[in-house]
């Protein structure tokens, strides 16, 4: 492969944002490079055959957010990109009974009555509450955040007067979405349901990369996120791709070649060249500069501004308000080879529950307690925890009759108290085991190989600040118009020619590619 | 109350004792005055994506089969089909659609040799009668199989593993469309690299007394690959992906049309690759061959219903777009400025290329790919119309269904 020694655009990190910026960019004619640190593309968003004959979805294991304009438009389908369902979720409980959320919508009913009578009912008008909210947040969501001067950035409930869609909710609408701007997501459940697995399992979706509990202000309003793909002609909230998270980002980077990007792995970035308050290329590592005429950063804001670019390039308030960003990492990752496959024991037999995932989140005062040990510097003795088991879903994740499990957990925190290191991250993965196996006996049996993956190394291995997963919590203060800085919220940056495109910047983290996508059609509309 | 006698019932398939304990919906759906499952699971999403991803096991025996025999069973053939059944070799199969003496089509299936002198066609309607009428004068047998074949299609990515674990025979060897003998589990079969999916797969044919251990065979081995029965709703989303027709739907046969507009020809249904007008005289072939130089006034073209359109349809009465759960098959007109250039026949929300596909049939005039057209929409109980794309078929054509 040669590289011209000057790009029309660098694209740092090849994380799945900077690729699909990239093949936005590319496909408008623009000459493109993508310089990622590591020997894969992807960051995040990556599959991995640690261990031989099983591949890992690594970290992220499951897609709900990813826009299907990006799919339409880079023609993701033609890269490889499927996306599989995944039908239902499951909680056990440690009574041995279980709740059940199933792809048929009376078979789920039939399941809740049989916990509650009132919440079988309940859990459509809130189905129903939460398409509506959706619908009427997602032009958000999908927008660059507007010049905010005009509007009270301290005030977040100004977010409400965007939009004439909201003058269009009905009283009731609008004060549920008040309510989900505010509230904690246990505190809103509490309002719709009494079963308390329900309830936790909910929430969880509230707490999921944020350093929060479930009765913590402002969780409630991630579970609206949940309704956004369910929207957007996808059908399904939840999917797994086929191959692995890594295929997604694979599929993208087979766009953005299509449409002439280079791609280079193996290159990591130490600066971004700058003169005269604008950016004009990288200097990698190795020593070598590349020059381009715009630079994009697809990292998160604190490498992005605080690693990479001299502070003395930046206005004070800005680079302060970057040093506030709230980035504490609370999530980790166990994935499992396996003999055989999981016997819970409340649902013995195999069955569509082992194709759907399985949540460790018997009740609100469970998650909470998870909390509880996190915010006093231990990770979790009873995490919570969001399972998948990829090789049923699609069966080339392993060797015929073997399995791989990705096992959310949740909370590792960042800062541990006395540190992280290899004896206690282990430590972690046996408290993850340990309460698993209370759930599947024959589960420790079964396993062939494990990865524990903490806070620690998703700041080693992938670049992640603090191993927050999101690039920067996804709390109100720093969403949309805030995110990652006020003023800064259009993927501009104080630096001329330099942009930023990655979860840290609206509309924050998850795999949906918008932000990529996005930050593309920025740098194309200022390009003249 | 008295139970209806049995012969006035729908008859189950060979498979039948197996796809019924399976049929949790209880969704059946007719075909050919059998039953078959239209959907196993209460929601059809993952037997349509084992189709694409793993493997999916569909039980198709109620399709019509006819064995042909004897020393002119070829020439026979060549007669009656589009195709050119001369440079058939054996262990070859073709698609082929066969036309009346206008040109217009009566029904389309695959056309197996399966020996020097043997042929199996299948097809979708009743075709007895109309074999033996064009037999006259040919040293050939025409035998109707239906009974007493049973067929299962096994479609999808890990089809050929899962039939390496039951046969001996070199399945990795069987190329697109073509066909051979083997054994599964000591059952005589015969595997054909054939399928109405689009995607890499198979189908297998077996006497119906050995129905069930078949199905037993493949269900037992492809477990590890994710075998998954599958019924007619899976089904009509992958054959609307892979641009293939369905008769009664997207044509009506020649045989049953009530009046002449009704009738397509080979070339109207995109079908002129099958078309072979220099293999000599065969029937329809004067009137095909007439069209040929005149050219057609229809065309059956893909269409990719545009999702912005959609979009503001919807939000014009406060929704986001609804889209069609299943596959419909009604006749949807379609519009080229003010007047109607045509109509769509089949159309489903493909969850694999996340596009709402259509086939339609278009004037010739606007027929051509990238054609902006408009087709009917129903908001709310009125009659809007969304912006379509005039596009190739097949919308999804995956390598692997080839290699
Ligand atoms: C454990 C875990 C589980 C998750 N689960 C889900 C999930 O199930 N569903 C979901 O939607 N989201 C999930 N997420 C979140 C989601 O994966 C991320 O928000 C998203 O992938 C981030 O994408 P990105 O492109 O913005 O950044 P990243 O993926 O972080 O990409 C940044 C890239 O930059 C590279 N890089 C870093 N420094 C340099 C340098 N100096 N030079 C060059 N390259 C560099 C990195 O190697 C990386 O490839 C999860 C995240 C984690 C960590």
């Amino acid at each position: 492969m040669s590289y011209s020694a000057h790009y029309d655009a660098i694209v740092i990190g090849g994380g799945h944002n900077g690729l699909v910026n990239a093949a936005y960019l590319a496909r408008a004619g623009k000459s493109v490079l993508v310089l990622e640190r590591r020997h894969l593309v992807g960051g995040a968003a990556v599959t991995e055959e640690i261990y031989p004959g099983f591949k890992y979805s690594v970290y992220s294991y499951v897609v709900s957010l990813l826009r299907p304009e990006i799919i339409r438009e880079l023609d993701l389908p033609s890269h490889g990109l499927e996306i599989l369902p995944l039908e239902s979720t499951v909680t056990p409980l440690p009574n041995g009974d279980y709740l059940g959320r199933w792809a048929d919508h009376d078979q789920t009913r039939r399941e809740l009555y049989r916990h509650s009578a009132k919440d079988a009912e309940a859990y459509d008008d809130y189905g129903k509450l939460m398409y509506h909210l959706a619908f009427a947040v997602k032009p958000i969501v999908a927008m660059v955040p507007p010049d905010p001067t005009s509007l009270s950035p301290r005030d977040l409930l100004s977010l409400l007067k965007l939009g004439k869609h909201f003058r269009s909710l009905g009283a009731t609408q609008f004060y549920a979405l008040v309510k989900l701007m505010t509230m904690s997501a246990a505190d809103f459940l509490d309002e719709w349901f009494e079963t308390q697995a329900l309830k936790a399992t909910m929430s969880a979706s509230g707490i999921i990369g944020t350093f929060l509990g479930p009765r913590s202000p402002g969780t409630a309003y991630v579970l609206l996120h949940h309704y956004l793909g369910e929207i957007d002609g996808s059908f399904r909230a939840w999917g797994f791709a086929k191959g692995g998270t890594g295929a997604i980002s694979e599929s993208i980077a087979g766009a953005a070649r299509r449409f002439g990007a280079d791609i280079r792995t193996e290159a990591s970035v130490a600066r971004v060249l700058v003169r005269h308050g604008r950016a004009t290329g990288v200097a990698l590592e190795n020593g070598d500069e590349i020059t381009a005429r715009v630079v994009v950063s697809g990292l998160d804001p604190k490498r992005t501004f605080l690693k990479l670019i001299e502070s003395e390039h930046l206005p004070d308030d800005f680079v302060d308000s970057i040093r506030r960003f709230k980035i504490r990492g609370s999530s980790g990752k166990v994935n499992l080879s396996l003999s055989e496959l999981p016997k819970f024991t409340c649902l013995p037999r195999d069955g569509p529950h082992l194709r759907g995932a399985i949540s460790i989140s018997p009740s609100v005062d469970y998650l909470e307690r998870a909390y509880d040990d996190a915010k006093y510097g231990n990770f979790s003795r009873r995490p919570y925890m969001d399972i998948i088991i990829p090789s049923m879903i699609d069966p080339g994740m392993a060797p015929p009759g073997k399995h791989v499990m990705s096992i959310f957990v949740q909370y590792a925190p960042s800062d541990l108290e006395g540190g992280w290191n290899e004896t206690r991250r282990e430590a972690f993965g046996d408290a993850v085991i340990d309460t698993l196996a209370q759930y599947a006996p024959n589960l420790p049996g079964a396993i062939l190989h494990r990865q524990v993956i903490t806070p620690w190394d998703l700041e080693r291995d992938i670049g992640l600040t603090q191993g927050n997963i999101f690039h920067g919590e996804l709390s109100l203060h720093q969403l949309f118009f805030l995110r990652p800085a006020p003023s800064w919220a259009d993927y501009r940056t104080p630096l001329d020619n330099f942009y930023q495109c990655g979860s840290g910047t609206h509309p924050g983290g998850g795999i949906s590619g918008t932000s990529g996508r996005l930050a593309a059609l920025r740098v194309l509309k200022d390009w003249k | 109350m008295e139970a209806v006698n049995s012969d006035a019932m729908l008859k189950g398939t060979p498979f039948h004792s197996r796809t019924s304990a399976l049929c949790q919906s209880q969704n059946w759906r007719r075909w050919s005055g059998h039953v078959v499952a239209g959907s196993y699971e209460l929601t059809h999403d993952r037997e349509y994506f084992a189709i694409r991803s793993s493997a999916a096991l569909i039980d198709v025996s109620p399709l019509h089969k006819y064995m042909i025999e004897g020393p002119d069973a070829a020439r026979f053939l060549n007669r009656v089909v589009t195709r050119d059944v001369s440079g058939c070799a054996q262990g070859q199969v073709l698609y082929t659609p066969w036309c009346d003496e206008e040109g217009k089509v009566i029904d389309d299936g695959t056309l197996a040799r399966l020996g020097e002198e043997k042929f199996r066609l299948t097809s979708a309607e009743p075709n007895l009668l109309w074999l033996h009428n064009n037999a006259l004068g040919f040293r050939v047998t025409v035998g109707d199989v239906s009974e007493s074949t049973a067929a299962l299609a096994l479609q999808g990515p890990t089809s050929r593993e899962i039939l390496r674990c039951v046969t001996d025979a070199d399945v990795g060897g069987l190329r697109f469309f073509r066909s051979m003998a083997a054994e599964v589990k000591r059952i005589p079969v015969t595997i054909s690299r054939t399928g109405y999916t689009g995607d890499l797969g198979y189908e297998i044919w077996v006497d119906s007394e050995n129905a069930e251990p078949l199905w037993d065979a493949l269900i037992e081995a492809g477990g590890p690959y994710g075998i998954t029965p599958a019924g007619m709703l899976a089904l009509d989303v992958a054959r609307i992906e892979a641009g293939l027709i369905l008769i009664d739907v997207d044509y009506v046969p020649a045989h049953r049309a009530l009046i002449e507009d009704r009738k397509s020809s080979p070339f109207e249904l995109g079908l002129g690759w099958t078309v072979k007008l220099d293999k000599g005289s065969f029937v329809g072939s004067t009137a095909l061959l007439k069209e040929q130089r005149n050219g057609s006034d229809w065309q059956l073209r893909g269409l990719e219903i545009e999702w912005e359109s959609l979009e503001t349809l919807y939000a014009d009465v406060g929704l986001p777009p609804q889209l069609p759960t299943i596959a419909w098959r009604t006749s949807v007109p379609v519009y080229g400025g003010r007047h109607q250039v045509g109509y769509a026949t089949s159309g489903c929300w493909s969850p694999i290329l996340k596009k709402y596909i259509a086939l339609a049939h278009l004037h010739s005039t606007h027929a051509r790919t990238g054609t902006k057209v408009e087709m009917e929409v129903t908001v709310e109980h009125r009659r809007k119309r969304a912006v379509a794309t005039v596009t190739s078929t097949p919308f999804f054509n995956p390598e692997r269904k080839r290699s």
